[in-house]
């Protein structure tokens, strides 16, 4: 599974970087439909997150989304540099990511990319 | 099911985003996004459908009478082709709606009143006024668009050359370009601009026509989501937001509006006996986090206020809202606490508008 990029069904992708260690952000078809995101809410380092419940909230202009892990663990790292500049999100949300879990053990039903992008069509 | 304007076709066409807003699908954002919208209004030109806007008109001998009874602001020495706004009160001097007042001769007066107001407004009014006096609705007839931003003179000029020159003026059967319009010169954002109605059928006509004689001048289309960001950084209210059946205009900080000295209105007594316990002022948040409406302010731990709207400035770069404070805690300069979803965000009260232009 490493180096390739899963998704969830609520448009967020995990990146893992080993077994145990990944990396979360949301997808380029959640930017888009957010539109100008300005504020993210990160979790702190250390904290606990679980699969299929929020972890974060990502705020465009004029709504407010919450972000789901794809996975149970504890955070390791969170991205900085969506605290000053959030709409590095919308540049390129597969570069922005939000946060990197560790001691990884538990998983949601993730889609692989083509999966992902056939969701996407039957949701349209 | 909501209504269209006549211009949705064209939102549609040009990818707007179409939301239900008032009872009518509007865009609230195009493709270019509410930040560049935004940012096109307050450095070159935008262009939105304000159709949805509801109009009634109050005509006969006693409309002077009526007007001033009706509404908290005096009307007794306003010009033909002026325009002021206005407060719309209960007698509990709550506030049933904010419009603004044409007056196309002394006994006709044209009420641009909010879309999700207009047919309590009309029954509102329509079972207060005394005496000679005529009151339509005459919104379905008619399709109106704000031009709003620096170069909105530039764009109309290209198209007539009788435009109001003074702010808060209009002016009516103007011919712009061929389509006879009603312009004022007014809007909802904080910057130079007008506001532009004609006969419903030809909305498309002038849309496209603006758009054209505007592409020189940076002029795009705007959404919902632009015209709010840019009436909270004017410091405008939205009904439904700083105002409401419960909340006075004198609790809103409207004072210019509400005209005590005038002999009587409905919601005078009201409006004393409410008193203004309570104010509205500025929020600048200096923590990290975007306070909306809603949010209970804190001082000391003690609950001091409620938001009533907030954003994400784009012209600041630094979140604003506004608040419905105790009158203790009005002061510019008090530091507050912010609760958002469970979250202390610290913010200050600042002085209303967040951002004036530059003339």
């Amino acid at each position: 599974m490493k180096g390739e990029r899963f998704y969830l069904k609520s448009h967020e992708w995990i990146e893992f970087i080993d077994e145990k260690t990944a990396r979360v952000g949301i997808s380029d078809f959640a930017q888009q439909e957010l539109g100008d995101i300005v504020f993210v809410n990160l979790p702190e380092v250390g904290d606990e997150v679980v699969a299929g419940e929020g972890f974060a909230e990502v705020e465009s202009v004029k709504s407010i989304s919450e972000v789901y892990s794809p996975v149970t663990g504890v955070v390791r790292s969170v991205n900085e540099k969506l605290q000053d500049s959030p709409e590095l999100v919308n540049e390129d949300a597969y570069d922005a990511w939000f946060v990197e879990i560790g001691d990884i053990s538990a998983k949601e039903e993730l889609l692989n990319e083509e999966e992902y992008n056939e969701f996407l069509e039957s949701e349209n | 099911m909501e209504k269209k304007t006549p211009i949705y076709e064209r939102h549609v066409e040009l990818k707007g985003r179409m939301v239900p807003f008032a009872g009518y699908l509007l865009p609230v954002q195009y493709e270019t996004g509410v930040i560049t919208e935004h940012n096109a209004v307050r450095n070159k030109a935008g262009l939105f459908d304000v159709s949805h806007m509801g109009q009634i008109v109050l005509q006969g001998p006693d409309a002077l009478e009526n007007i001033n009874m009706l509404l908290t602001n005096d009307f007794t020495n306003m010009s033909d082709g002026r325009a002021k706004y206005s407060p719309m009160c209960n007698p509990e001097g709550g506030t049933i709606d904010d419009l603004i007042v044409f007056r196309q001769s002394k006994d006709k007066y044209l009420l641009g009143v909010n879309a999700a107001n207009r047919d309590k407004d009309f029954e509102w009014i329509k079972s207060n006024v005394k005496g000679n006096v005529e009151v339509l609705d005459i919104s379905d007839d008619i399709a109106q668009v704000a031009l709003q931003g620096p170069n909105s003179y530039d764009i109309l000029r290209k198209l007539t050359n009788n435009i109001p020159e003074k702010y808060y003026s209009f002016l009516e059967d103007v011919d712009v370009n061929g389509i006879i319009c009603f312009v004022s010169k007014t809007g909802y954002t904080g910057e130079l601009g007008y506001e532009i109605s004609c006969d419903k059928t030809d909305g498309v006509k002038l849309w496209n026509m603006l758009l054209d004689a505007g592409e020189e001048f940076g002029l795009i289309p705007c959404g919902l989501g632009a015209r709010d960001t840019l009436r909270l950084e004017a410091g405008m209210p939205l009904y439904g937001h700083e105002l409401s059946e419960e909340i006075s205009p004198l609790e809103a900080s409207l004072n210019f509006t509400v005209k005590m000295e005038k002999e009587d209105f409905i919601g005078k007594e009201g409006i004393r006996k409410r008193g203004t316990s309570r104010r509205r002022v500025g929020l600048k948040i200096t923590g990290r986090g975007i306070a909306r409406e809603d949010c209970d302010v804190f001082v000391d731990g003690q609950k001091v206020g409620l938001t009533t709207s907030g954003t994400h400035s784009p012209t600041l770069g630094y979140p604003i809202a506004m608040a419905l404070m105790d009158k203790d805690y009005t002061d510019i300069g008090i530091e507050v606490v912010v609760n958002v979803r469970g979250r202390e965000i610290p913010a200050v009260i600042c002085d209303l508008p967040f951002y004036t232009r530059v003339k």
